[in-house]
């Protein structure tokens, strides 16, 4: 498959994120990030061809968000499309704008994800999502403590527990270099025995301090077509390719766990497309959707298609730190900030700023030539994403 | 140019008032089995389906994630899909892009509707309002679209008799149109007797609340041709979105409408819309609204609507012969289904409805209050002269 023009990300824009925007309204925390993406990319309003807006309905209750956002998003006169996929928005938003502009309908395209969680009730909205007859009496939203208890029934329950809290610390020390983030909690590692015993338990071994936030927050991306990202742009960054992976409602339907994860499934596809045969030589930097620190560390595993202990290693040597070998989530990631319907998005955002140069205090020190961000979502969908600082070369992929 | 992108088969579940015996699941699956039927395809990312573009929504059907509980009826499982929470129109232009882009060869598009699970137009579309200024005056779309009336009406001077000939109209054209529309034909007096809905917009004024599935199966040119022997292409998309308050807007200038028209016929390169189309599907979910929307595509002369409908203006453009949203479609299938009504007259599928020669149509979608947001899809076959 040839794609028929490539796409280039020239402006980001992230509202502060926080558990209470409560001085803005819905169109105004969007703005936030509007304004902020059309400064980076040096543009106004006028230079937008269309406007791509998505988030979950149910968590403020707003129906087809879109029109009444219009007056924060500037999407007046402007051709717009809405697309929401649940956690995985924000990521679906972006390859949206990949196939908008891709396509030739558009040269430059605005996408926006943003969510007001304290508008609502985000683990029963979250809830709400299972089947009322076969499934809803079990869910948890994303609450769940089966992945804790997997890695500590594999690796012990000591060494599990110091790696997830290994992992949350190494998180929120990412997340001080980032003024943006949600929680900054400034954790030192001297805390972790305390924490892991006091912080109130969730779901069997998940507590608290493991899992994301839920948070106000919106993102503004850029897109432009080749010619205009390179006028517009020193460094754009470049999309290289994208995958989309769900899986079905019921987990163990078409047969038994353990099944093959979506994030294996997708990275081995995306990589087999992209000539990828190292990911930790390969790819530079991370930008993970990790929803806990259990999840974080597992998945690890899977979008790396590593074996063994190596995934607890990588989190034991501090290989994910933003100095070290493979940083993970310069940003501080999920765990510090979660406005569901951007936080998919602002994988991408923060993927791209690497890419770009741009990251500011949480830019990782080793040069970035190829980033990956994933969107995570629905019961277990993936979207993973690559970016590239040189231009994509344009020939049959697979 | 990027490359062409053709309909190749339609499907609809019947049009029903409360389609109480099926869940949107099964809704959907009646539409795939029937388009898997029609074109041999599977869900195979080689040759076969490689990507569905869904439609619904979450507050309809009071679920997180609608399409969540659907991914086998979408081929998703370790599978792509992504849904247009939006008019469904909007997915074939989505469609459009996503083939256009080169990323895939051939999609699904497939939306769904139980309009009769919440109370449609008054609670769901009253949630569309912002909560600090309109939501707590109650407005909802369909006391918009009553402001919207009372303007147009005045400024039109269009006459009751001549809204309850188009809603009789609509009834009758939808008997002769082969898509599966429960709908009973209506008199005149009938209409100008129905209980006022929000003045000057009485009941049979206003489409009938609706549950049903819609799809097609889109794909490239190369794919096209060899999936059906006569695929419609997609030529022109454009959609515009106007200001949300109503105070903000004009709302009978239909500002949107014209935009989203010159963008659909810039890209299909067409200089004069009003005599491009053989046949026109508009998006008429109140009677007044079906004259609006030809003005603002240029085929009745602006504020010339009262003549223009005594003289015959609606059959003589072949404005909805499909019977329109006025025959009934589930609100946010509209513009999914007005597409489809026009791929199959240029399919030679419309039945006792088909014009000879049809050879180039226009859709169009509408979503939002008095038309805020709305879609232009331009569909022509093979020999349309281009």
């Amino acid at each position: 498959m040839k794609k028929n023009r490539n796409v280039g990300i020239v402006g980001i824009g992230q509202s502060v994120f926080s558990s209470h925007r409560e001085e803005v309204n819905q169109p105004e925390m969007i703005h936030e990030a509007v304004v902020e993406a059309l400064e980076m990319a040096g543009i106004t309003m006028a230079d937008v061809d269309c406007v791509v807006h998505g988030n979950m309905e149910l968590f403020e209750m707003v129906h087809q968000p879109d029109l009444w956002h219009t007056i924060g998003t500037g999407a007046w006169g402007k051709e717009t499309l809405r697309i929401t996929t649940g956690g995985t928005t924000g990521a679906t938003l972006v390859a949206a704008a990949d196939h908008l502009v891709a396509s030739g309908l558009h040269d430059i395209v605005l996408a926006i994800g943003f969510e007001k969680l304290q508008e609502g009730h985000t683990t029963g909205g979250i809830t709400n999502m299972a089947d009322p007859l076969w499934g809803r009496q079990l869910q948890t939203g994303a609450l769940t403590g089966m992945t804790a208890a997997a890695i500590i029934d594999e690796f012990g329950a000591e060494r599990a527990r110091k790696a997830a809290m290994t992992y949350r610390i190494l998180m929120d020390k990412h997340a001080m270099r980032n003024e943006k983030a949600h929680r900054r909690l400034g954790l030192e590692f001297d805390q972790a025995d305390e924490l892991a015993v006091n912080s109130p338990a969730l779901v069997g071994e998940l507590r608290m301090i493991h899992m994301c936030s839920q948070s106000d927050g919106a993102c503004a991306m850029i897109f432009a077509s080749e010619e205009k990202a390179k006028q517009l742009c020193a460094q754009p960054a470049w999309i290289r390719d994208h995958i989309t992976v769900h899986r079905e409602e019921m987990f163990c339907i078409f047969g038994n766990a353990p099944v093959l994860s979506t994030h294996r499934y997708a990275a081995q596809k995306l990589f087999a497309r992209n000539g990828i045969t190292d990911p930790l030589s390969q790819i530079d930097v991370f930008e993970m959707y990790d929803p806990s620190s259990w999840w974080g560390m597992d998945w690890l595993r899977e979008f790396l298609m590593l074996e063994g202990d190596a995934h607890l290693r990588m989190v034991e040597n501090h290989d994910i730190a933003i100095e070290g070998t493979f940083p993970v989530n310069p940003s501080g990631g999920v765990i510090a900030s979660n406005p569901i319907g951007a936080t998919a998005m602002v994988r991408v955002a923060e993927a791209a700023l690497q890419i770009m140069g741009k990251a500011g205090a949480h830019q990782v020190p080793k040069p970035v030539r190829q980033a990956m961000a994933s969107g995570f979502g629905g019961t277990m969908w993936t979207v993973l994403f690559l970016l590239t600082k040189d231009i994509p070369a344009l020939d049959e992929r697979r | 140019m990027s490359r062409r992108v053709g309909i190749c088969a339609v499907a609809q579940t019947p049009f029903k008032r409360d389609y109480w015996e099926e869940r949107f699941q099964g809704m959907a699956l009646i539409v795939l089995e029937s388009l898997l039927e029609q074109t041999g395809l599977k869900f195979d990312e080689t040759d076969g389906i490689q990507a569905s573009i869904s439609v619904s929504d979450d507050i309809f059907d009071a679920r997180t994630i609608s399409d969540n509980a659907m991914t086998d009826v979408l081929g998703a499982h370790f599978g792509c899909e992504e849904k247009v929470a939006q008019e469904g129109a909007q997915a074939l232009y989505y469609a459009t892009a996503m083939i256009r882009s080169g990323h895939v060869d051939t999609v699904l598009v497939l939306g769904h509707c139980k309009e009769s699970q919440g109370q449609s137009r008054n609670m769901v579309t009253h949630m569309a309002f912002d909560p600090f200024y309109t939501r707590p005056v109650g407005m909802d779309f369909q006391a918009a679209a009553g402001l919207q009336a009372q303007a147009y009406l005045q400024k039109s001077g269009i006459r009751e008799d001549q809204l309850a000939r188009i809603v009789v109209r609509a009834r009758n054209n939808a008997k002769r149109f082969p898509l599966p529309l429960e709908i009973d034909p209506v008199d005149p007096t009938e209409v100008r007797n129905s209980p006022m809905l929000a003045d000057p917009i009485r009941s049979l004024h206003a489409y009938p609340v609706t549950d049903g599935a819609i799809g097609m199966i889109v794909a490239a040119e190369e794919r096209a041709r060899a999936i059906c022997p006569n695929p419609v292409w997609i030529t022109g998309v454009g959609n515009c979105m106007d200001s949300f308050f109503l105070g903000d807007r004009d709302i009978t200038a239909n500002f949107a409408l014209k935009q989203a028209l010159q963008r659909a016929c810039r890209r299909a390169e067409i200089d004069r819309p009003q005599d491009a189309f053989d046949v026109v599907e508009l998006s008429d979910l109140y009677a007044y609204q079906l004259p609006l929307w030809c003005e603002g595509i240029g085929l009745c002369p602006e504020n010339r609507a009262q003549d223009w409908l005594d003289a015959d203006g609606l059959d003589n453009h072949r404005v909805n012969l499909s019977g329109g949203t006025l025959a009934g479609s589930p609100l946010i299938l509209g513009g999914l289904s007005r597409a489809a009504s026009v791929a199959l007259q240029l399919m030679g599928k419309a039945g006792d409805a088909q014009i000879d020669g049809a050879r180039r149509g226009l859709a169009h979608g509408v979503m939002g209050p008095a038309g805020q947001f709305h879609t232009v899809l331009v569909l022509e076959r093979d020999g349309s002269g281009r």
